[in-house]
């Protein structure tokens, strides 16, 4: 295809792309080099029958033109990165000299909001991968000695939690699990204690969410596994029958090096989708326990005083994040076409 | 696989087990909420006995009956929901034909160009599909705010639709990789320009792919909530950010059961869905990861 034809067929497709994901990077970067202004002060004099005594009065009239005339705020340079909301280097120094154990860092550590809201990111993306891995294995190796007839309303089944909406989901679950809820009371008589809600408790608060982020994404891991699972080669697993392997030898020997393919490419699609998890911390309303780093660029933009320099911020060392974590999978697929070109 | 046919009775239990466990997992939730949303909120949010909610104690003292329509009534008529469903509609709608007509003609040019800036675009394209949707977000709201195009659903749309651009053109890409080369190409030996060939040959035999792409693209926007819920004034509100709105008046008696009633509602057209388009769904999930 020519260069010329090859431009034209791709034009609207990437100029929404530009307009709309690159430049807003863009706008995102200058963003985070700014705050928002501070008030405008301004010293009054008031005299009274008793003398006249000196005043600072918020300017509001001033600030408010100030604002609309630089609506970016302030120039800041990268004081927004270091800050306390962010990567809060001074406090991690202090906190490291002050703390007598590693424990007692980490405690004080999850008290600023950006590490805290990185710590639970990168427990949810590192625990549900896997767990969505061998749930969806399991799934898959099960249904596929099921007879024939119940798969295809298993996989209905299962495709529902999730093509839900992700809030939706959460939500469903989250009336389940409150401490009214149908299963909430169920844990209330098991525990043995009426005042038991998995809300109060943060570790419970951590384990409800991974748990909504396994049963959301299994059905992915379990539906693209089945499909491999269908073009398994016959004689490696007939050789192995007469080799005297058992069913276990012959999974661990002949299919699972088969769907290594797959694996790979369900972790790849999981670690971009869990890093960005967001809407379930919405509908669990867990944000007093857990939050993402969505969730806090979220949380920055909502409301009237939205800060724009501080969800700008947290937005840049998000996109950061994730190129960290894609940067082997692009290496990976660079040498795979360097090798299929040569 | 013929290869399992011998197998023990312990371990057809434990695997028939595990999957009438997932069953369970995957379904209940969904029945259960379905059920609930016919009772009052007393019996559904039971403070006493979970088995109110079997039983429908207080829904038959409130109400004379077994089942009542009240979060459905709150929901639709005194919350106006159906209004967001209407937005919904449009951005749905909007989303999935946009970025279908995108992506065919991106993903076809990706597909049949051999050039090395080719892989590059989609490595950019998978780094894009990486990024969180709010973090894009936080650089719309300050451009938007200054060319007064906040709040309108035309903005959402656009915006969702280059969301959904590097997602389209992966798939479509790869599908068309599938679509023999010679189809075209003898094509454009009898005359024809690569449009002309693009539109008379590839064009109609192109639509199990784009259905399949097409559905992904509703899921995207239909279960959208981060950009919607920012980008998007009060009265243009879609369904996801007003369900999410009813959630912040759960004090009031009754007003989760709107939420409740809001999203089953929500929930039946993405069941129909299912219903309708299970093997393009499956199939869908499965093209990316078999073609690599």
């Amino acid at each position: 295809m020519k260069h010329r034809t090859f431009f034209w067929f791709i034009f609207p497709s990437a100029l929404a792309m530009i307009l709309f994901i690159a430049l807003p990077v863009v706008s995102v970067f200058i963003q985070s080099l700014h705050v928002e202004h501070e008030q405008v002060l301004r010293t009054v004099e008031n005299c009274g029958p008793f003398g006249c005594e000196e005043e600072t009065i918020v300017d509001r009239e001033a600030t408010r033109e100030l604002r609309e005339a630089q609506p970016l705020g302030r120039f800041a340079g990268f004081s927004n990165y270091t800050d306390r909301n962010h990567l809060a280097t001074e406090e991690i120094r202090s906190m490291w000299e002050r703390s007598d154990s590693f424990a007692d860092f980490t405690r004080r550590a999850m008290t600023l909001p950006f590490w805290r809201a990185m710590a639970f990111t990168l427990t949810f993306t590192f625990v549900v991968t896997p767990l969505v891995l061998i749930l969806g294995l399991a799934i898959a190796l099960g249904v596929n000695s099921l007879p024939r007839i119940f798969r295809g309303p298993t996989i209905f089944v299962s495709l529902l939690p999730m093509i839900v909406t992700p809030l939706i989901g959460s939500l469903v679950l989250y009336w389940m699990v409150d401490s009214r809820g149908v299963l909430g009371s169920f844990l209330q008589t098991i525990a043995n204690d009426p005042e038991l809600s998995l809300r109060a408790s943060p570790t419970l608060t951590w384990i409800m969410l991974i748990v909504y982020g396994v049963w959301s994404s299994a059905p992915f891991a379990f539906i693209v596994f089945y499909a491999g699972l269908q073009t398994v080669p016959e004689e490696p697993l007939e050789a192995a029958m007469i080799d005297g392997a058992n069913r276990w030898q012959r999974v661990r020997y002949v299919v699972i090096p088969h769907l290594m393919p797959l694996a790979i490419f369900i972790t790849l699609m999981q670690l971009m989708d869990n890093f960005r998890v967001f809407e379930p911390i919405v509908g669990f309303q867990a944000q007093a326990s857990a939050t993402s780093l969505s969730y806090n660029i979220f949380n920055y933009l909502r409301g009237d005083a939205a800060q724009f320099g501080a969800a700008a911020t947290t937005s840049m060392l998000t996109i950061f994040g994730v190129v960290v974590l894609l940067t082997p999978v692009l290496i990976r697929t660079w040498r795979d076409f360097n090798r299929k070109r040569h | 696989m013929a290869a399992t046919q011998r197998r023990s009775p312990l371990l057809v239990t434990v695997s028939t087990g595990l999957v009438l466990l997932w069953i369970v997992v995957a379904s209940f939730p969904f029945l259960w909420t379905l059920w609930g949303s016919f009772k009052v909120q007393a019996d559904f949010f039971s403070l006493a006995d979970w088995r109110n909610a079997l039983r429908g104690t207080f829904t038959i003292a409130q109400t004379g009956s077994n089942f009542t329509g009240q979060g459905y009534h709150g929901a639709w008529v005194q919350e106006e929901f159906w209004r967001t469903t209407l937005n919904t509609f449009i951005v749905v709608f909007s989303v999935v034909v946009i970025s279908l007509t995108f992506g065919t003609l991106g993903g076809y040019a990706l597909a049949r160009s051999g050039f090395r800036y080719t892989f590059w675009l989609l490595m950019i394209a998978l780094v894009f599909r990486a990024m969180p949707h709010i973090t894009l977000v936080s650089g719309y709201l300050l451009p938007f705010f200054q060319w007064n195009v906040w709040g309108h659903l035309p903005t959402a749309i656009i915006v969702l639709v280059a969301i959904n651009q590097p997602f389209t053109l992966w798939m479509l890409h790869s599908f068309f990789l599938n679509i023999p080369k010679d189809l075209d190409e003898s094509a454009m030996v009898d005359g024809c320009t690569r449009f002309q060939a693009f539109r008379h040959v590839i064009v109609p035999v192109m639509w199990p792919g784009v259905i399949t792409t097409g559905l992904f693209s509703f899921l995207l926007a239909y279960n959208d909530f981060a950009v919607t819920a920012m980008l998007l004034s009060q009265q243009n509100q879609t369904m996801i950010p007003k369900i999410a709105s009813f959630l912040g008046s759960t004090q009031v008696e009754g007003n989760v059961m709107f939420a409740v009633a809001a999203v089953v509602s929500a929930t039946a057209p993405l069941f129909v869905l299912i219903l309708f388009f299970q093997r393009q769904i499956v199939s869908g999930l499965t093209a990316g990861a078999v073609k690599g």
